[in-house]
């Protein structure tokens, strides 16, 4: 089929009104086109808002309990959790208090399966520590959110960072008075939050820049990234 | 145990429906049971409608939750709301099941189904009163592309069964539902229609 007939069955696939082999190939066009993505998107969201349009009786109650024990039963094959040293209770609070500041994504990305490792789970558990923290203020720009605790800790958090690339990496530097100083070292992904390594003053600027990998004195490039921890009103 | 127990349930009152994916991701099954009681409800009348069969819509149901909690480390909730999501599941295997059963019939179901009222008003109300802004943004829908949507949502029909059934060219049909779906999507975003009200814990970013 021909990409322009493809991009008019979005509505079609929606509302799940496709024969399987259209469906398989709208798909396909699915992963290459960027546009129809988008449209579908907006689109499954009305066409999601159809269910509630209908009568809504109430389930048999064994029907819960079915699915419970059921999701129970699989759960041995379900990804590993987190390792034991991070306390489940830990993990709820600090998606709450991202939830709460309006971070949803990032409080998704909390259980992201391809970013497990220990280190990056110590630097969740810092960030929320951030973020948790009573008094934290949050400013968003054009790329992301800053926030910053009563004591100048801060985290940063960016979303749709495509990765680096080989051999580069992405370093948050904060600048105050004079040059600016390195403040974190960290990769790309659809929600990235870390903790910076120095405190953020009011009036300092947090900028984000690409560099060759390992640690630098200076930034050798513009910042595509800046925010300003502006003075509280 | 109940005492850590009891603060955790707690705190999902004030997650979003992201944020309750996210804990599910984790393997928490508590998460489950509160998506559950969010859109338990909602899913089976949906099944059920689509299906006409109360054991064949548990079995939709259940599928459409099972599959969220086999990938919920998967879900990307800048691409859709995790309410989006677990319905667009259920609503598929409904329609699967629909047509390898044939058992689609057209009609409302309205007048078949008892609406029952569940042990908590504020459910009961909640959904009275989602179902009547979607009922009433369809009212708004010139008829033709309003029975497109309900015959392809509710009643499981492909577009190809749809413009034999209705004596249309494919392409007339496809029309039908892009321009009524993207009006549908206009007509409850717009202010007064309710979104705001029944969203405890909007989602933001």
């Amino acid at each position: 089929m021909e990409a322009d007939a493809l991009h008019d069955l979005t509505a079609a696939y929606a509302l799940d009104a496709l024969d399987s082999e259209d469906a398989r190939a709208y798909e396909a066009h699915l992963a290459r086109c960027e546009r129809c993505r988008a449209e579908l998107a907006e689109l499954s969201d009305a066409a999601g808002a159809l269910a509630f349009g209908t009568e809504a009786p109430v389930p048999p109650p064994e029907l819960r309990a079915r699915i419970l024990q059921e999701a129970a039963r699989e759960r041995p094959n379900v990804v590993p959790l987190r390792p034991r040293w991070v306390k489940p209770v830990a993990a709820i609070a600090a998606v709450a208090a991202c939830a709460a500041i309006g971070l949803g994504i990032w409080a998704a990305s909390l259980s992201s399966k391809l970013d497990r490792s220990e280190a990056s789970l110590a630097r969740q558990e810092r960030v929320a520590q951030i973020v948790g923290q009573p008094g934290s203020r949050t400013i968003s720009f054009a790329r992301g959110t800053l926030v910053v605790a009563p004591n100048g800790e801060a985290a940063l958090v960016l979303r749709n960072l495509e990765p680096p690339g080989d051999g580069r990496t992405y370093e948050a530097w904060i600048s105050a008075e004079g040059a600016p100083e390195p403040a974190g070292l960290f990769e790309g992904g659809a929600a990235v939050a870390i903790p910076l390594d120095r405190p953020v003053p009011e009036g300092a600027t947090v900028m984000v820049t690409r560099e060759p990998a390992g640690r630098r004195k200076s930034p050798s490039s513009q910042p595509f990234a800046i925010v300003r921890n502006a003075a509280q009103s | 145990m109940s005492e850590t127990a009891r603060p955790v349930a707690r705190s999902f009152a004030h997650l979003s429906d992201e944020a309750v994916v996210a804990l599910l991701a984790r393997s928490d099954e508590s998460a489950l049971a509160e998506l559950y009681d969010r859109f338990g409800r909602v899913a089976y009348g949906l099944a059920l409608r689509i299906l006409r069969d109360e054991k064949l819509a548990e079995d939709a149901v259940q599928e459409g939750f099972l599959t969220v909690w086999r990938n919920a480390d998967r879900f990307m909730p800048e691409r859709a709301k995790a309410s989006t999501w677990l319905l667009t599941l259920i609503h598929r295997r409904a329609v699967d099941l629909v047509r390898r059963e044939d058992r689609r019939r057209a009609e409302p179901l309205s007048d078949s189904i008892e609406p029952e009222s569940s042990d908590s008003a504020e459910d009961d109300a909640w959904l009275r009163f989602e179902r009547e802004r979607v009922q009433s943004a369809l009212k708004q829908l010139p008829d033709q592309q309003r029975e497109a949507l309900e015959l392809a949502y509710y009643g499981g029909f492909s577009q190809t069964e749809l413009a034999e059934r209705l004596g249309q060219p494919v392409g007339t049909i496809k029309s039908r539902m892009f321009t009524g779906l993207a009006r549908l999507r206009e007509l409850l975003a717009e202010p007064g229609s309710g979104e705001a009200a029944w969203k405890p814990t909007p989602y933001t970013t």
